[in-house]
């Protein structure tokens, strides 16, 4: 049942969301507000808000120096394909779970889980190990794989709870219709998840777009996605807040753009089956 | 988006990524992993002369400091093959070297002068007499002070003051009401960072942090007399919010004009005189500072040097970007383009001997800084490491990242001196102990 909300209640909600989504922001805002500074502006204090020579001088610096394209393109192959290949895996792992669980399933969850809970420096050296092996390092069909099978687990859970939705009973009316177990996956399922689908995709770029651990250290010239453009404006003898700012501008601005507009899907998407 | 089109997509991006992953292989081009410091930026603006002379392609792979280091340390360890040079400081190539993880610079051309390499920086980065690492730019560690300031007070520098004298000269120049404090001074957790600072003002008061034996020495009257005194110089003269105030945050500071000294490595002062610097004509440099009596300075010695990993497969090639990288004649490139203040300082004597060099107002000073260093005798009392703001062991980085973290928190108030230095005791003694030196 519906209640009733009062003007002022509402208002009130309202410049609170205002007021921590601008919290929240806040350090994006500066970050690309001190990218038009110079160095000595940077640090000036007290911080400077809008009262300076606006000046594009960090851009270009930034992007004489480094092969920004480069880097953008690796970044959109780790992130694009890992989180395909994740959804390839994930999709029927996820149908098997919700429809035909077993008395392990619930088990088999937890322990899928449990691998997000040791800290990634722990295996480093174990992966490391076998990216040597395999001649894997420093290629993006490596990272592909790895960052993966990092997110496997939360794309698994997240379709796992998406397909929990969607009552069993039509899937064995498509069953009973003929359809096969391929049939039923890509034109029952499928369709009635796709809100949910589309909101794991999303929200799985953006973890492996910003992850930042392996690859940093999986990477050296040819596979470094933003990640690493970003660490290598960032110095322990001298100040350049300002080009680092440059630099992180550019590196979230394609994901801050895709966000912005998928922000539809992404909202519906999460919220999604969480009113029963 | 259908299914269907979602799987050729994916195994399309597949095969790309798959495709390219095999395009990437190279021939004639080496790998440098290296920091993100003025110099190097500079070097890496010259490198396609480099590769104009030489046919050698250069990339570069540069890392946030932190980064870095875990990153060659595990390439290096299991033997990954990523970068055919790497940088790294005095602390890393001893070790590195002890355990045969580097590629000995033995045979450098006669051209390339070995013997120019400044004594102390050649000593630093060798292991039984061998180099390891040829050092791109050094640096100690001296006081920057403001002149215009200094003058006000009625003061006058020595060239090698006391820490009583910097205590007074800090009590004359503090000024709350403008804005300027004293004295800045790193107090941020981390080995390198404020942990390097009060090592090296113990050794100024006499103090060590081990004796031959290795044990922890925290419990002795000279740590209690260094870190109070410390302590109480911040807290009287120095900014607020001191113990998370490193290098950057104080070259911030000063340049801004709000700091009467600074005490730090020798490659500030090019900052501080340079053109972000709103102070630029008024500073002065002088030698580290010792307590009364006490014939040990609190100065370091550093630096930022090329070695090449013993898994590379393009060891020759390395060595010939290194030979042109640390050599005069790059010295004598940068200086023709950039001037005479901005060439990487603090790795040859023949530099300092350059009379362009000599008119740089820092020069010297540096090289009396350097010069006063000494890692294999960093301390009034014997110790069995070498090193000065670090000791040459394998734990030394994760213990004395722990005991600068305990220090940080006296200086933030949120512990005695006394309990961090007996937590400080405590870690050191463990720690030795579990590496089995005591």
């Amino acid at each position: 049942m519906a209640r009733a909300i009062s003007p002022r209640r509402k208002l009130i909600t309202t410049a609170a969301a205002w007021t921590i989504a601008l919290i929240i922001f806040f350090p994006i805002f500066w970050t690309i507000l001190t990218s038009f500074k110079t160095e000595a502006q940077a640090i000036n204090d007290p911080p400077l808000f809008f009262n300076f020579d606006w000046t594009l001088e960090n851009y270009s610096v930034v992007q004489e120096r480094s092969d920004y394209m480069r880097f953008l393109w690796n970044s959109v192959i780790i992130a694009g394909g890992s989180t395909l290949l994740g959804i390839l895996i994930a999709v029927p792992a996820a149908w098997s779970m919700a429809f035909v669980p077993s008395r392990r399933t619930k088990d088999i969850l937890l322990w899928m889980l449990s691998t997000k809970m040791l800290p990634a420096v722990g295996v480093l050296y174990p992966i490391s190990l076998l990216f040597v092996e395999f001649n894997l390092l420093d290629t993006r069909i490596g990272l592909v794989v790895v960052l993966m099978l990092i997110n496997l687990p939360i794309i698994v859970w997240m379709l796992y709870t998406y397909f929990r939705e969607i009552p069993g009973e039509i899937l064995e009316a498509a069953r009973m219709d003929g359809a096969t177990l391929k049939e039923e996956i890509l034109y029952v399922l499928t369709p009635m998840a796709i809100p949910g689908i589309a909101s794991t995709v999303l929200l799985n770029f953006i973890l492996a777009w910003n992850e930042a651990f392996w690859t940093l250290n999986l990477t050296a010239a040819n596979a470094a996605p933003l990640t690493a453009f970003i660490a290598s404006y960032s110095s322990p003898e001298g100040l350049f807040f300002a080009k680092l700012s440059a630099a992180s501008t550019m590196a979230i601005a394609p994901i801050l753009i895709l966000g912005w507009f998928s922000q539809k899907q992404l909202v519906r998407g999460l919220t999604f089956g969480a009113v029963k | 988006m259908s299914l269907k089109s979602t799987l050729r997509a994916a195994t399309a991006l597949s095969l790309i990524t798959a495709g390219s992953a095999f395009a990437d292989g190279h021939s004639a081009t080496i790998t440098i992993a290296t920091v993100n410091n003025g110099d190097m930026i500079r070097m890496q603006g010259y490198t396609d002369q480099f590769t104009e002379e030489t046919g050698i392609a250069v990339e570069w792979v540069t890392l946030e400091e932190n980064v870095l280091r875990q990153r060659v340390t595990t390439d290096i360890t299991t033997n990954g093959g990523q970068f055919d040079i790497m940088t790294i400081g005095m602390y890393e190539a001893p070790i590195w070297g002890s355990n045969d993880w580097l590629v000995p610079l033995d045979d450098l051309s006669a051209e390339y002068d070995v013997d120019d390499i400044l004594p102390a920086m050649r000593a630093g980065l060798s292991y039984n007499g061998t180099l390891y690492a040829a050092p791109f730019y050094g640096e100690s560690s001296m006081v920057m002070y403001r002149t215009d300031l200094m003058e006000e007070a009625g003061l006058e520098m020595p060239a090698a003051p006391t820490w009583q004298f910097i205590r007074e000269a800090a009590a004359a120049m503090d000024d709350p009401e403008n804005d300027i404090n004293g004295i800045c001074l790193r107090g941020k957790a981390g080995w390198g960072e404020g942990g390097a600072f009060i090592t090296v003002t113990g050794n100024s008061f006499g103090a060590r942090w081990f004796d031959e034996d290795w044990n922890a020495q925290f419990d002795q009257p000279e740590w209690a007399e260094a870190l109070n005194f410390y302590v109480n110089l911040m807290n009287d003269y120095g900014p607020e919010g001191y113990a998370t105030n490193g290098f950057n945050e104080n070259l911030s500071l000063f340049n801004q004009g709000k700091c009467g000294m600074w005490i730090d490595a020798t490659v500030a002062a090019s900052f501080v005189t340079g053109d972000d610097s709103t102070v630029a004509d008024s500073v002065g440099f002088a030698l580290a500072p010792n307590s009364e009596g006490v014939d040990k300075r609190a100065n370091w010695l550093w630096a930022w040097a090329l070695a090449i990993p013993a898994g590379t497969q393009q060891a020759d090639e390395a060595k010939q970007f290194i030979e042109w990288a640390t050599s005069k004649d790059y010295i004598e490139l940068v200086a023709e383009n950039e001037g005479w203040a901005n060439v990487p300082p603090g790795a040859r004597t023949s530099l300092y001997e350059t009379p362009e060099y000599q008119a740089v107002p820092f020069a010297q000073m540096t090289l009396d800084s350097i010069n006063a260093a000494d890692p294999n005798n960093p301390t009034v009392d014997p110790v069995p490491y070498t090193g000065i703001q670090f000791a040459a062991i394998p734990e030394w980085a994760g213990m004395a990242t722990e005991v600068s973290q305990e220090f940080s928190a006296a200086y933030a108030g949120q512990q005695t001196v006394e309990e961090a230095l007996a937590n400080a005791q405590a870690i050191a003694n463990e720690t030795m102990e579990a590496a089995g030196y005591r």
